[in-house]
């Protein structure tokens, strides 16, 4: 019997994380505050933490946690930082 | 292989039972002497006698042509028509042939005969052959069931699906005059451009009627939407699915329930068309549980919950003209939500006492300490509606009294208040805070005509911020 094929016929491609940063000392860190309730408790103390090794940290929040981060955020942080920490909470 | 490509020069489409041709044919006799023609019958491949004859009786070439009249004489050149004339007309025959001289015993023109290509019956076939569907095809071996099969590819929401098989599909795309190839809607997670082809192959494994399928296009168009946001919908670890509300005339002509166990099983187009929507979400937007479905616990919405108002019942206007469409329109609404959660009141006379149960049950939705998170759509019952109609409330009234009634001081809802931890937190306090969004409670009427009972589906996360409902027109898809 032959079928046609429902899905989207996309099988995801493979993707290759972006290459590691080795030594985390002096680079650009930044942090996606996803507006769940506590995720600023958790970030701040990463970033208190980031800072006492010479990491410069940029900040950055979604509007609501209910939907993605736009297309313009997410490029903003790939054009400013080096690494970037996503953080739920609740 | 296209036969027309392989024709240069002149040609005549002509069928037997067709006077114009007959009268027409010492005209091809004195063409093909002169400069050569090819003659395609559409009935019989030895008329015209004397002539050599292309046997078109498959019509393959005749559709190709897309020939309306017999006679109709073309010019050909390497497989493109380049000029035709129907029916017989002497000045346009001699232009197209030319020959100054043809037909001088004949009338100057005759109109011809219908092409057999529109014959009902043979107007789909060939229809049905041309229009080339462009899924991937999945070959099924003979020793393996097909059913299982399909749960191993993972196209099931658990239930058996129907084998979209390319006839099916084809039957399935007569229920809209939208082609095949047609983008219905961008389908979040994975933001898939969903053709009305790949929704068709859905609505066959739901268990759709081709006459289903606007209805089943108008679901993916409105889930689809920034307001309803299904990305949100399918990601969360709330219980919401799409819960899909049908206005109009086409509840009628699908046969829908409106009536008992309208919320229930039972009836084929409630049942698939909510469940054809909800494997589009899977199969093309890529929402499959466990994997970016995250619900901590789901709810049957997730597979299906579709159901029309009984407008004829109604004392109220319909949900649709209330969301903004016209009167007469067939129209659905999209709800992120879940349930139904009951409301029991058999002993409710007058409006006041109704309200007051509604609004005891309705404070549950979410949670009773949270105020203007979670949106509702209540469904009132016929024996619920008449307590309110015989007290002279509208709609309106209704959703203004329970308003009043589900509006509390801060200090009593806030987080910590009666020794409950969960609430409004403190920066989004209030002194007076009422349960739902001015634009978050929604009602629409269905049920059997016995029952003091209504329900509550409870919506998800309300607003710009998560979910709201989502009303189009379905005759848009037909």
């Amino acid at each position: 019997m032959e079928l046609l094929d429902p899905t989207a016929e996309s099988a995801p491609v493979a993707r290759q994380g972006a290459p590691r940063l080795g030594d985390i000392n002096g680079r650009i860190v930044g942090l996606l505050d996803i507006s769940k309730p506590r995720g600023d408790v958790f970030l701040d103390r990463l970033a208190e933490l980031l800072e006492a090794r010479d990491v410069t940290v940029r900040r950055y929040a979604k509007p609501t946690h209910a939907r993605p981060a736009s297309a313009d955020l997410r490029s903003q942080i790939a054009a400013e930082c080096e690494a970037v920490v996503e953080a739920l909470a609740d | 292989m296209s036969r027309l490509a392989d024709l240069d020069g002149l040609l005549v489409v002509v069928k037997s039972d067709c006077e114009t041709c007959q009268m027409v044919e010492p005209v091809l006799r004195v063409i093909s002497a002169r400069t050569g023609v090819a003659v395609a019958s559409q009935d019989d491949p030895s008329y015209p006698r004397g002539l050599a004859v292309l046997d078109d009786t498959d019509l393959e070439l005749s559709w190709e042509l897309q020939t309306e009249t017999t006679p109709t004489l073309y010019r050909v050149e390497k497989g493109k028509v380049v000029g035709s004339a129907p029916g017989w007309n002497r000045e346009e025959w001699q232009h197209l042939a030319g020959i100054d001289d043809l037909g001088a015993g004949l009338p100057a023109s005759r109109p011809g005969c219908g092409s057999k290509i529109f014959e009902p019956g043979t107007f789909e076939r060939l229809n049905d052959k041309s229009r080339g569907l462009r899924a991937r095809r999945v070959t099924v071996a003979p020793a393996i069931d097909p059913f299982e099969a399909m749960m191993a590819f993972g196209w099931s929401d658990g239930l058996p699906v129907v084998p979209p098989t390319e006839d099916r599909v084809q039957r399935m795309l007569d229920g809209t005059r939208r082609q095949p190839g047609e983008i219905v809607c961008v389908m979040a997670p994975d933001l898939v451009e969903c053709t009305v082809e790949k929704v068709a192959i859905n609505a066959v494994m739901a268990g759709c009627k081709p006459e289903y399928l606007p209805v089943v296009l108008a679901g993916c168009e409105a889930v689809a939407t920034e307001l309803f946001n299904i990305h949100g919908v399918a990601a969360t670890t709330h219980f919401a699915g799409p819960v899909l509300i049908v206005n109009g005339p086409i509840r009628h002509a699908l046969g829908m329930n409106s009536g008992v166990n309208a919320l229930g099983p039972g009836n084929r187009a409630n049942a698939t068309i909510g469940r054809a929507v909800n494997l589009v979400v899977r199969n093309l937007g890529g929402a499959r549980p466990g994997g970016v479905d995250r619900s901590t616990l789901g709810s049957p919405s997730k597979w299906t919950l579709c159901f029309p108002e009984d407008e004829e019942g109604s004392p109220w206007e319909p949900l649709s003209t209330e969301r903004g469409m016209a009167e007469g329109t067939s129209a659905l609404s999209a709800f992120a939500g879940h349930g139904p959660h009951e409301i029991v009141d058999h002993a409710s006379r007058d409006a006041d006492s109704l309200a007051g149960s509604f609004a005891a049950q309705l404070n549950s939705v979410g949670h009773p300490k949270l105020m203007g998170n979670f949106d509702a759509l209540v469904v009132v019952s016929p024996e619920h509606a008449r307590v309110f109609t015989s007290s002279g409330w509208d709609k309106a009234r209704l959703r203004q009294e329970l308003r009043e009634r589900l509006t509390f001081d801060g200090d009593e809802v806030v987080k910590g208040a009666g020794g409950i931890a969960e609430g409004v937190p403190k920066n989004r306090l209030q002194p007076r805070m009422t349960k739902f969004r001015p634009d978050g409670l929604w009602f629409a009427y269905a049920g059997g005509t016995a029952g003091m009972f209504s329900g509550i589906i409870s919506g998800w996360s309300g607003g710009p911020r998560g979910s709201q409902m989502a009303t189009v027109s379905i005759d848009n898809w037909k």
